[in-house]
């Protein structure tokens, strides 16, 4: 097996597309695991931690513009970041414990393509874009176009994620991650819900989108929850009509981490939950 | 007589406590475990297993391995050299290297020695082995069912009806009276079954052992054990050596619990060492420590109780089924021995059966049984206190075994401290705080029998005045500490000229495994003893120099001296002086003391537990937990409020996300830290403890054994307390959330 | 598979070493440089006894690869104490008797050094959240957590 450390996103791109069985590595926390378990025996490993970018977080258009080298634990220093997007940071601040925090980053977890990544349903509500290199060019494209089967993703051969873009906030805008999981940390989500909400001066809802992760295959929009929410101040009907929606289109596995019927009723409950933690901070009662 | 040990006394330095002298060697990183050790030439050897639950083996093929580059050893069963005659170690050799079946998915049915990890595991991808795959069952009740898969033919012993299958090996009785009568005059009779997972004591150190053994039957061998006697004597019984020349050296344990009383690398590593001409190094990944290692059982159980409106027990029926994975052992009987073992009952019968099933063998962990019959008799002891609207500490005052009382399992009981843990715990603090809501508290008692056993200590006194204490069992708690404590004691001088260490096999004679909460207890006596012979030699020695009779020599405070003025007058020689000019007054000064030791008493505690429901998910967090817990004397109150601590959130894990689980197809789903859930710091508030000392007469100071009651009341008491605040009885453990809300919800 | 040369700062030392291009940071220091003190407990990262800090930033060195630590400055528990004297939490651990068997408590030291670094007057709350992904089975973690509170104690006050 070889190592590769290019300095370049070009050079990265080179690494990959001749050779299928290259691997990349970013935070390591998913892959040193699979490789240890002998699930995967990559031919290369290439670290991207070296190209220029890759460890930054930089404003762009009002937004926020981070490379895929960013830990989630950089991601949580960053007070501006946290102030616009609280929901992602602390989503990206749930994957795993402090010394996983060290190294994990957003990009990896998302392109690990778990259905429980915990940072996906986050930047899903934010509607948050992974800008992809490869052979073929630069693009664009929406965080939830990335995963799109348990452990696999959209990107093609020699394609990688080098960052992710999280639009600016609007005023009266925020976000909220909340999860489920039996101990109080160190768990893999059992349920994970993401909200976004923006509103307007009076506090009523004009836009939201709802994501849940751990509920099926690939992160799932809650689709109608905008149609729910908007023009509300998340009454007592509207919260159980979200909640309705959101345990109707979960669409859960039995695993060693939950049941179909605790996984449907726990997406109600952690939607609520968090869109009720979105509307505080949007409403700026809550920071 | 053991019994008549103990003679009340003040002490300067048991009860105190001073820094633990292997420490520094911990906080920096320096001590030596297990896998913390390599030799010139070293080979990594690895184990291959089975995937399946239950299969024939029909062949091995190991030509591909043998050949293989730096592939040095490749053994299977039929490498092993003899066919133990004890069942036990048979059992043993079989689990470590599986013969004609593989018993459970992880069962050992190969091995290789090659130079690195990496020939190692390519080398095991070579094996081929040909498997007849077999019915396989994991549940003690549908294992006990005639049509059930069987493991073993011919093994069900004596007093086993002809009406459950050849899995259930072994079905014991005890108890007095006749409940039938006693039911009777209850005023309230409540049954109920409960249902707990197989759980893993969790030990942070994997097992790990380097094993050096010639073609001429000598060997050493480094391992992390809690008995290198046992390991040495298994090993040389498997081997077919002599256990003389088998050196085993202990090196430090990063946990046991009972898990590392027995062998599963050992025996393996030092065939593949003969084979290869050098020495091996095996250690177990976390993978293989969940599929391979020594998990607890599960069980089934039927508890039937029956109590007046006072309070009081009339009768009291118990029904254990434990499975207990691929072979023998004996921890349902030791369930129906120890559930009922807190009360004073006219009338009570438990029935203890003992199952085999396609699961790894099981290990001991901390009071090996105890833990979930207690947990299905103090929940109906809950039960009935709150339907009966009694304090569910009054009810246990009410029926409690003291002194005097036959206990359910046969013998009497002399001084015990259960109601003084239960007097305790009605007037601390706690008991009476008030609950917020959703909040429930939840209280329950244990036992444990505690052990003896052998023990040999030998105590040097240095020429500088220093001394060397040997002892024979690894130190899993700080019982080097307590030790040199006791010595000190004794000897009347500073502990930090006391140095204990753990002698290997060639220095002592045996010695009991550290088990059986047994080493602050027997190997303490022993010290003690020790230190008295060498006392008595040194005595010896002033009379000696002084010209008089030892008779009349006293020590007090680290010197002998004269015993009273008819003695004459002599300036006191302190063992320091004694020891400067032993050379000269009969040769180098030592006591030591052998015995199997007995009088060990027994103990009890009572817990507290308050815990709050979230009524939406089902999530239980644990709020106050305090433990009260009858020790003797506590000769070093730290490590005891250690013990207790580490007991109790061991069985808060077992009670609320602990537990083995199996796919359809009988492999284990959660062999990692990441779904074998234990509890981590964010889950818990700080655990209070309170030590109480009625003195055990079998020890000179009262010691009792405290590691392993701790465990016992833990899931019996925040069962109660989820019990209590979710308004629902929980009778199956783990009390996980999807446990928790489905119960809600049927409300 | 060829080997990789690797050149970094240990504990304040320099430190060049071959490893293969699959072997993780932990399997170098234990194997390659006898530095034993970060334990293997689970190779995936799920119990913390082989923290160690890379450019000051606690990790799992069973997550980190060997090559990874090129350029970079690694600490672990051999480099707590100062030759002879202890660093506060290695005595405050030895003080409230915050190690039973002791196999946690290297990657516990390092993590907490790594917590009081950031944040020098801890809750108690944050301490156990900060330390959650360290394991320990036999304490319970309640002395752990008094000996790293009354520790910051010790270092504020001696700062």
């Amino acid at each position: 097996m070889q190592f590769q450390s290019p300095l370049s996103v070009e050079d990265a791109v080179a690494f990959l597309a001749d050779d299928q069985n290259a691997r990349i590595l970013s935070g390591g926390t998913d892959l040193l695991v699979r490789l240890r378990l002998g699930h995967i025996a990559p031919s290369k490993i290439v670290d991207i931690k070296k190209i220029k970018g890759m460890r930054s977080i930089t404003r762009e258009d009002g937004g926020f513009r981070i490379g895929a080298a960013v830990s989630g634990a950089e991601m949580n220093e960053n007070h501006d970041l946290y102030l616009a997007w609280p929901g992602v940071v602390e989503a990206a601040g749930l994957i795993g414990s402090t010394q996983i925090q060290g190294r994990a980053t957003i990009v990896g977890n998302l392109c690990n393509a778990g259905p429980a990544a915990d940072s996906v349903p986050a930047l899903v509500a934010a509607s948050a874009t992974a800008r992809i290199a490869g052979p073929s060019g630069v693009r664009d494209v929406l965080v939830q176009d990335i995963p799109i089967a348990p452990g696999q993703t959209s990107l093609k051969i020699g394609e990688l994620v080098t960052s992710i873009f999280l639009p600016a906030q609007p005023v009266n805008g925020s976000d909220a991650y909340l999860r489920f999981i039996p101990r109080t940390e160190m768990d893999i989500a059992v349920v994970g819900c993401g909200v976004s909400l923006k509103l307007d001066s009076a506090g009523t809802v004009v836009q939201a989108r709802v994501a849940l992760g751990a509920v099926a295959p690939t992160v799932l929009l809650v689709e109608n929850a905008a149609e729910i929410l908007i023009g509300t101040q998340l009454d007592d009907d509207a919260l159980n009509a979200l909640a309705e929606a959101s345990s109707s289109v979960a669409n859960p596995i039995d695993d060693k981490r939950g049941t179909i019927a605790f996984r449907k009723d726990v997406s109600g409950v952690l939607t609520c939950r968090a869109a009720k933690i979105a509307y505080s901070r949007a409403k700026g009662t809550v920071k | 007589m053991p019994k008549d040990e103990f003679t009340p006394r003040t002490f300067s330095v048991v009860g105190t406590r001073p820094l633990r002298p292997d420490g520094i060697d911990k906080v920096t990183g320096r001590a030596r475990y297990g896998a913390d050790i390599s030799a010139p030439g070293m080979l990594t050897g690895m184990v291959l297993r089975s995937p399946h639950a239950h299969a024939r083996i029909c062949s091995i093929d190991t030509s591909v391995a043998a050949a293989m580059p730096g592939v040095k050893a490749v053994i299977t069963r039929a490498d092993f050299p003899v066919h133990p005659k004890n069942n036990g170690t048979a059992d043993v050799l079989d689990n470590c290297m599986a013969d004609k079946k593989a018993l459970y998915d992880g069962h050992a049915v190969a091995a290789v020695a090659a130079s690195s990890r990496r020939a190692a595991l390519d080398a095991l991808a070579t094996i081929k082995v040909v498997y007849e795959v077999l019915p396989h069952v994991l549940d003690v009740d549908e294992a006990m069912k005639l049509d059930a898969p069987i493991l073993h033919k011919g093994r069900k012993q004596e007093g086993v009806p002809a009406d459950v299958s050849d899995n259930v090996l072994t079905r014991t009785e005890y108890g007095h009276g006749d409940p039938e009568i006693g039911f009777q005059m209850a005023d309230l009779v409540i049954e109920r079954q409960f249902k707990t997972a197989a759980t893993h004591q969790g030990y942070i150190e994997p097992h790990s052992c380097l094993a050096t053994l010639g073609s001429d039957g000598q060997g050493d061998l480094w391992v992390c054990t809690q008995g290198h006697y046992m390991a040495r004597n298994t090993c040389a019984e498997i081997l077919g050596l002599d256990s003389g020349c088998l050196r085993v050296t202990p090196s430090e344990i990063g946990g046991g619990f009972g898990g590392k009383t027995t062998v599963f690398l050992e025996p393996t590593a030092l065939l593949l060492s003969q084979k290869s001409g050098r020495p091996v190094k095996m250690t177990m990944t976390r993978e293989e420590v969940f599929r391979a290692s020594g998990p607890t059982a599960s069980t089934s159980i039927d508890i039937k109780i029956g109590m007046t409106k006072d309070g009081t027990i009339t009768a009291a029926k118990g029904d254990y089924r434990y499975q207990n994975g691929a072979y023998e052992a004996m921890n349902g009987t030791l369930g129906a021995m120890t559930g009922f073992a807190p009360y004073n009952l006219d009338h009570v019968k438990t029935v203890g059966w003992d199952v085999v099933t396609n699961r790894p063998k099981a290990a001991a962990y901390r009071a090996p049984g105890a833990p979930m019959a207690a947990f299905a008799v103090e929940s109906v002891i809950d039960e009935l206190a709150h339907k009966l609207g009694l304090d569910p500490i009054d009810v246990r005052l009410k029926n409690a075994a003291r002194e005097g009382t036959k206990s359910a399992y046969g013998p009497t009981y002399p001084a015990i401290g259960l109601e003084a843990t239960l007097k305790a715990a009605k007037s601390h603090p706690h008991w009476s705080a008030p609950l917020g809501e959703n909040q429930g508290r939840g209280v329950a008692c244990g036992f444990w029998f505690n052990f003896g056993g052998d023990t040999c200590v030998s105590l040097m006194v240095n020429p500088d005045g220093t001394v060397s204490l040997s002892e024979g069992n690894p130190d899993i708690g700080g019982s080097r500490a307590a030790m040199s404590m006791m010595a000190a004691e004794e000897l009347g001088i500073p502990m930090e000229r006391i140095r204990t260490i753990i002698a290997d096999t060639a220095a002592l004679g045996q010695n009991e495994v550290t088990d059986g909460s047994r080493v602050t207890f027997a190997v303490g006596l022993a010290t003690i003893k020790a230190a008295r012979h060498a006392i008595q030699i040194m005595v010896e020695r002033a009379a000696m120099t002084w010209g008089i009779e030892p008779e009349a020599v006293e020590w007090v405070d680290g010197a002998a001296q004269p015993a009273g003025p008819n003695a004459g007058k002599h300036p006191p020689m302190s063992l320091a002086e004694i020891a400067a000019i032993a050379s000269n007054t009969g040769g180098p000064i030592s006591g030591h003391f052998e015995v199997n030791a007995e009088g060990a008493g027994v103990s009890f505690g009572t817990h507290i537990a308050d815990t709050e429901v979230d009524p939406e998910t089902g999530a239980v967090k644990i709020i106050r937990y305090t433990v009260f817990q009858d020790a003797g004397k506590a000769v070093h109150p730290s490590f005891v409020e250690g013990q207790l601590q580490g007991g109790a959130v061991q069985g808060i894990g077992w009670a609320l996300n602990e537990e083995y689980i199996y796919g359809k197809d009988g492999t284990l789903q959660n062999a990692g830290f990441l779904d074998y859930r234990i509890p981590v710091a964010s889950d818990l508030p700080m655990i209070d403890t309170a030590i109480l000392e009625i003195p055990n007469p079998g020890h000179p100071y009262g010691v009792r054994g405290v590691g392993e009651t701790g465990i016992v009341p833990p899931l019996a008491a925040v069962a109660n307390s989820v019990s209590r605040a979710a308004g629902v009885r929980m009778t199956s453990l783990p009390m996980s959330p999807p446990k928790v809300l489905a119960a809600l919800k049927k409300m | 598979m060829s080997q990789i040369h690797v050149k970094t700062i240990i504990n304040g030392d320099a430190s060049e070493f071959l490893c293969a291009a699959d072997e993780t940071l932990l399997d170098v220091l234990r194997d390659r440089l006898d530095l034993t003190g970060s334990k293997e407990g689970c190779a995936s990262g799920d119990c913390g006894a082989c923290s160690v800090t890379m450019d000051g930033r606690l990790v799992c060195a069973c997550l980190v690869l060997g090559a990874e630590a090129d350029g970079a400055e690694i600490t672990t528990i051999e480099g707590m104490a100062t030759g002879e004297n202890l660093h506060p939490l290695q005595q405050a651990f030895l003080d409230h008797a915050a190690l039973q068997c002791g196999i946690c408590t290297p990657g516990f030291l390092v993590a907490a050094k790594s917590l009081l670094e950031r944040n020098p007057d801890p809750t108690e709350e944050e301490t156990r959240y900060w330390l959650a992904g360290n394991l320990c089975r036999c304490t319970g973690y309640d002395k752990i957590v008094r000996a790293v509170l009354d520790a910051a104690k010790i270092m504020r006050e001696t700062a």
